[in-house]
């Protein structure tokens, strides 16, 4: 691991995002906007918002940089250059810290401006620090660059990488407790729901909007966390220097 | 910089080399050696080995069975990863930087001197370039710049596999001289082509073919050995005595030398002028478009 090898590579990734404004584009505004649909949709239904709008919050990063970061390693494995740098002194470990990195400050980026949109503008109601969800929504984009990373190893083209999103995001949506709270659940699917990193990120959002502070917040902050970096470490394993 | 190996050492020694791949034998049994300091060039139709050949010599080819040696340690060491440079067949540079962007990248990620990526950008003539996002050059400008990532760091040994495709004459006699150059200041280059012609502008040459070596020549021992004016009748001629051979070694039940003596330094001398009629044993893959039409001109 060479934090110069790490930061080169986040630069790169960074520039390669910085000739993409339509990417940036996407990526700064559109939870914001979707943010601003649900707060419309259920503004008829007094507190429908505060109890959804919070979990929307802990969605959207961690979706978007699934996708992102999913599209995008794959490509660097299509195109050869991951190849080339895997003929160079170049550690796994760097390549993934420095997406990590790279996908991280993106990820800061986007939480201040939908968090901003979503307590200045719409309204959401928020017992705890304001900083601190967005520290959640940041770690939400973390696991969510970490399993992207993860299953652009299974996947052999883009199309295949967007596949991932209906099999590894939408059943962590359906159980993590947006929909329903995970205590209402059947018990078999509670228990599932239980396995599923997505479940913290709600209940960790849920602790903020609540006002909860200590282990209530701790402890599903402390799962994601394990969660992002076993799931950065299991990809950095899929990364070959020998390939058939 | 680094001791290089004494003078007379080959910088690549492979001794019954094998790839298989997909239950397919891509290398059979290869038997090779590098000369340091010079361009070898390793000609052969396209399927037959080439690229497998220069992956495994990188160390990024999985499932090499054999002895593989380069720069006197184990192909594929990490102490090699910034002494060996190789450039694949398809641009292995990322479209959406720019030119400089993406040397800086690779130049940074190598440990090489700052201005090292203006260094390399200048040796393959595109410093016109330099700002232009790679997406926006031509095919062949795409190819010099994968080509400047591999001369990055001035590595000993530097791997390049059809990095002329595409490029016009002039640009190919350009970075013909610029691997001469390179290989004066001591390094040593292997240069895959499937257009017979660009033979004629290497120091030593490896033919192949389905996943052998069926010749280590010189251009003008290729020549005179096969008796023909051209590369491309000499390649023919060398295929069909080869296949002449592989059927008497059939017939006498895979007897064990004929693979090996496929690399043998001293089998050129041997090479002899054979009847049109043998020709066609080689298969319709052999290189039958005219010679350099095979990138064409962009």
């Amino acid at each position: 691991m060479s934090p110069a090898r790490a930061f080169a590579t986040a630069g790169r990734v960074l520039r390669q995002l910085g000739h993409d404004p339509r990417s940036i584009a996407l990526l700064l505004v559109v939870p914001g906007l979707l943010v601003g649909l649900f707060a419309w949709l259920f503004d008829e239904q007094a507190g429908a918002f505060d109890r959804l709008g919070g979990p929307i919050l802990a969605l959207f990063p961690f979706v978007l940089m699934f996708i992102i970061t999913s599209v995008t390693t794959l490509r660097e494995r299509r195109s050869g250059t991951l190849e080339r740098l895997m003929t160079t002194p170049l550690g796994k470990a760097d390549f993934i810290v420095g997406y990590a990195l790279a996908f991280g400050l993106a990820a800061t980026v986007q939480a201040i401006v939908t968090v901003g949109f979503a307590v200045v503008v719409c309204g959401l109601r928020v017992d705890g620090p304001i900083w601190q969800l967005g520290a959640v929504a940041v770690l939400d984009a973390l696991l969510g660059t970490g399993l992207g990373l993860l299953a652009s190893a299974f996947a052999r083209t883009e199309f295949q990488a967007v596949q991932f999103m209906p099999v590894v995001v939408f059943p962590q949506i359906l159980l993590g407790g947006l929909l329903m709270p995970r205590e209402q659940m059947p018990d078999v699917l509670h228990a599932i729901s239980d396995w599923l990193p997505l479940s913290y990120a709600i209940d960790a959002v849920n602790a903020v909007t609540g006002g909860d502070e200590g282990w209530e917040l701790g402890r599903p902050m402390i799962v994601i966390a394990g969660v992002t970096l076993a799931a950065l470490g299991l990809a950095a394993l899929t990364l070959r220097r020998r390939t058939p | 910089m680094e001791p290089r190996s004494a003078i007379g050492e080959p910088a690549i020694l492979a001794e019954g080399l094998t790839v298989r791949r997909g239950g397919r034998t891509v290398l059979d049994r290869v038997d090779l050696e590098v000369a340091a300091g010079r361009v070898t060039g390793l000609l052969g139709p396209s399927g037959c080995g080439k690229s497998t050949l220069m992956r495994a010599i990188v160390g990024v080819q999985a499932s090499v069975g054999g002895a593989l040696e380069v720069l006197g340690e184990p192909a594929g060491s990490a102490a090699l990863r910034r002494r060996v440079a190789y450039a694949t067949q398809a641009a292995s540079v990322y479209d959406d930087l720019t030119v400089r962007q993406n040397l800086s990248y690779f130049a940074r990620v190598l440990g090489a001197p700052r201005g090292d990526a203006d260094r390399v950008i200048e040796l393959v003539g595109l410093q016109d370039r330099a700002a232009q996002r790679v997406d926006a050059l031509s095919g062949g400008q795409r190819n010099r710049v994968s080509l400047a990532a591999a001369l990055l760091g001035e590595p000993e040994l530097i791997v390049l596999d059809e990095p002329t495709v595409g490029l016009d004459p002039v640009l190919r006699a350009e970075l013909w001289e610029l691997f001469h150059r390179l290989a004066e200041r001591g390094a040593t280059l292997l240069v895959s082509s499937h257009v017979m012609d660009e033979a004629l502008r290497c120091d030593r040459l490896l033919l192949m073919r389905e996943g052998r070596i069926i010749a280590d020549t010189t251009p003008a021992e290729l020549l005179t050995g096969t008796g023909t004016g051209d590369p491309e009748a000499a390649f023919l001629a060398l295929i069909a005595r080869d296949a002449g051979d592989r059927g008497d070694a059939d017939g006498a039940g895979d007897g064990g030398a004929d693979g090996t003596g496929g690399g043998g330094v001293g089998r050129e001398g041997a090479v002899r002028t054979s009847r049109p009629a043998a020709v066609h044993h080689g298969r319709h893959e052999a290189p039958q478009e005219p010679p350099g039409g095979g990138g064409g001109l962009r």
